[in-house]
């Protein structure tokens, strides 16, 4: 399929990524070949093949459901952030 | 692995190891060296051990850490700019192991940031240059790895392996590289790229540290429920058989190989022959579609796994934000590489409405027909013997404009992270021009000790 320039400034929007007008071109080009490249798929006889998401042999682990301490506390974690006010992470308006 | 001792103190080895990292610093290997603390426990094992108080099994040994797994010790930035300034106040599982064995990390290791890549050129602080060519790469992600462990800076460094990542830069770099079984070591506090593949392993320069250092990091934990019941033992000698079924993959045996890989495959298989092994040639036709399923599987965990990173709560945060949105945006474009980029768009993509049925589905089934495949080989085999890549170490800058290009040369690692089997890179020689070269031995899930073991054989 042909990658438009549409495409990739939906696929920037869901990616969160501001992205410049040189950057657009060059994805663009890279996308397009990665896309031709992955759609080889189309050639492999998958009828009646269940999919597999996971190769763990595991499912339902379960555990003690009690309380487990965390390995940081909060002002370690809060000490991350760029900026922070009132024990909150601050960030620019929302709306 | 040379231990600490009375005679040889732990404060030797990794102001030794710390020397050497310095004097090969054009080689650009680490992205953080942890002197002061280094140093500080090194002498506290020394006074342990002159006490005569029992010390780990590690006691003293420096090794490497790659700069994805999280400890307290330097920052954890995965080679990216989003990262940048992050220090972890939690300590990853496998880290926490190591050193309770009396393991002294001395230094980060540059990766492809975020571990997208095959050569260390994506990370955002340049790139590792080859142990044996420095005009050439070395290999990624794990490249800083690799070459710490090729130059004999340190003597087993970790790495990260979700399709290829170990195994292929330890073959650029002439060392052992294994990635485990899916689910063999705990990824509690270790950077998250694709949650399906992701393995913990490791660089050595021999089979014994590999089986000694499996022994300490695998295991069960609680805080990773994708940790499988512990299985790797250490002191436990299974059985094996004198002589061995290995099959060598037709498919992996061409002319699209470099021809002084398939000389390095002949070597081998020869000499396993004249080890009294039978040697048979195993059909994987499926293993064609590998590299465009894990193109779209991998990418599409990877679009959900870095969705995290919005330079909210740690790590770099644009300053030139009007509101949050635009925080967000102009955070990941400015933070994330070119190929992080590539890698979570096309993510997005096959997971998007209208194309999922068609790439994302199709992937998840290839991936069935892959693992039924890898199943079916080891009914007829015990182990199988394959090329790691279809070319020894490129030039730096070679390939890093084609994106393709660039992933072609993951042909051969991927479908073993799709299938969750092992696989270990022996040393296998050097090409003409003394460029390292290496194969890889693939075997069914949970056999790594046996894997291991194998690899003796090899030497």
């Amino acid at each position: 399929m042909e990658i438009k320039r549409e495409d990739i400034i939906h696929l920037a929007e869901l990616s969160n990524f501001s992205l410049s007008e040189k950057e657009i071109e060059g994805l663009g080009k890279d996308l397009q070949e990665i896309i031709k490249y992955i759609s080889q798929l189309d050639q492999l006889d998958t009828n009646n093949i269940e999919p597999t998401y996971q190769v763990f042999d595991l499912e339902n682990v379960w555990r003690e459901d009690e309380i487990v301490e965390q390995e940081a506390t909060r002002e370690e974690l809060l000490a991350l952030t760029v900026e922070q006010k009132d024990h909150q992470i601050k960030v620019p308006k929302v709306l | 692995m040379k231990v600490a001792n009375k005679k040889v103190t732990a404060e030797r080895l990794v102001r030794d190891a710390l020397e050497k990292a310095k004097y090969f610093s054009d080689y650009h290997i680490f992205t953080f060296l942890n002197e002061e603390v280094a140093i500080k426990k090194a002498k506290e094992i020394d006074k342990r051990i002159a006490k005569g108080e029992k010390v780990g099994k590690l006691a003293g040994v420096p090794y490497a850490l790659k700069d994805n797994f999280l400890s307290p010790e330097g920052e954890t930035t995965a080679s990216a700019h989003i990262l940048e300034g992050f220090t972890a106040p939690v300590t990853a599982t496998a880290v926490a192991k190591l050193e309770a064995e009396g393991a002294i990390m001395i230094g980060r290791t540059n990766l492809d940031a975020f571990a997208h890549g095959s050569t260390t050129e994506n990370s955002y602080f340049g790139p590792t240059l080859n142990s044996h060519d420095k005009t050439r790469v070395a290999g990624g992600s794990s490249g800083g790895s690799a070459v710490a462990v090729a130059l004999d800076i340190v003597e087993f460094a970790t790495g990260t392996d979700t399709g290829g990542s170990i195994r292929q830069p330890a073959s650029f770099n002439g060392v052992y590289g294994l990635k485990p079984t899916f689910g063999t070591v705990s990824r509690y506090g270790v950077v998250a790229m694709a949650s399906s593949t992701d393995c913990i392993g490791f660089f050595t320069k021999t089979p014994d540290d590999m089986n000694l250092l499996m022994s300490i990091a695998a295991g069960q934990d609680p805080k990773d429920m994708t940790t499988l019941p512990d299985y790797y033992d250490e002191s436990e000698t299974k059985s094996q058989k004198d002589s061995l079924r290995i099959g060598v993959i037709k498919e992996f045996d061409n002319d699209s190989v470099s021809p002084e890989i398939r000389e390095a495959l002949k070597k081998k298989v020869e000499l396993l022959k004249a080890k009294g092994h039978e040697i048979v040639e195993v059909k994987m036709p499926s293993l064609k579609y590998a590299l465009a399923a894990y193109y779209i599987i991998v990418p599409a965990e990877v679009a959900s796994n870095l969705s995290r990173h919005d330079g909210v709560r740690y790590g770099f945060r644009s300053d030139k934000s009007a509101d949050l949105k635009n925080l967000y945006e102009n955070t990941r474009n400015e933070g994330f590489m070119p190929e992080n980029k590539r890698r979570i768009m096309i993510g997005n993509f096959v997971l998007s409405s209208g194309f999922y049925d068609a790439y994302f589905l199709k992937a998840a089934k290839a991936r069935t027909l892959i693992v039924k495949e890898y199943e079916k080989a080891f009914s007829k085999c015990d182990f199988l013997l394959a090329p790691v890549t279809p070319n020894p170490a490129f030039k730096l800058g070679e390939k890093i404009g084609d994106p393709v290009a660039m992933y072609l040369e993951d042909m051969m690692t991927v479908s073993l992270n799709l299938a969750g089997v092992p696989g270990l890179t022996i040393p296998a020689g050097e090409t003409k021009e003394g460029i390292a070269l290496g194969l890889q031995l693939i075997g069914p899930r949970q056999s790594d000790k046996n894997l291991i073991q194998f690899a003796k054989e090899l030497a």
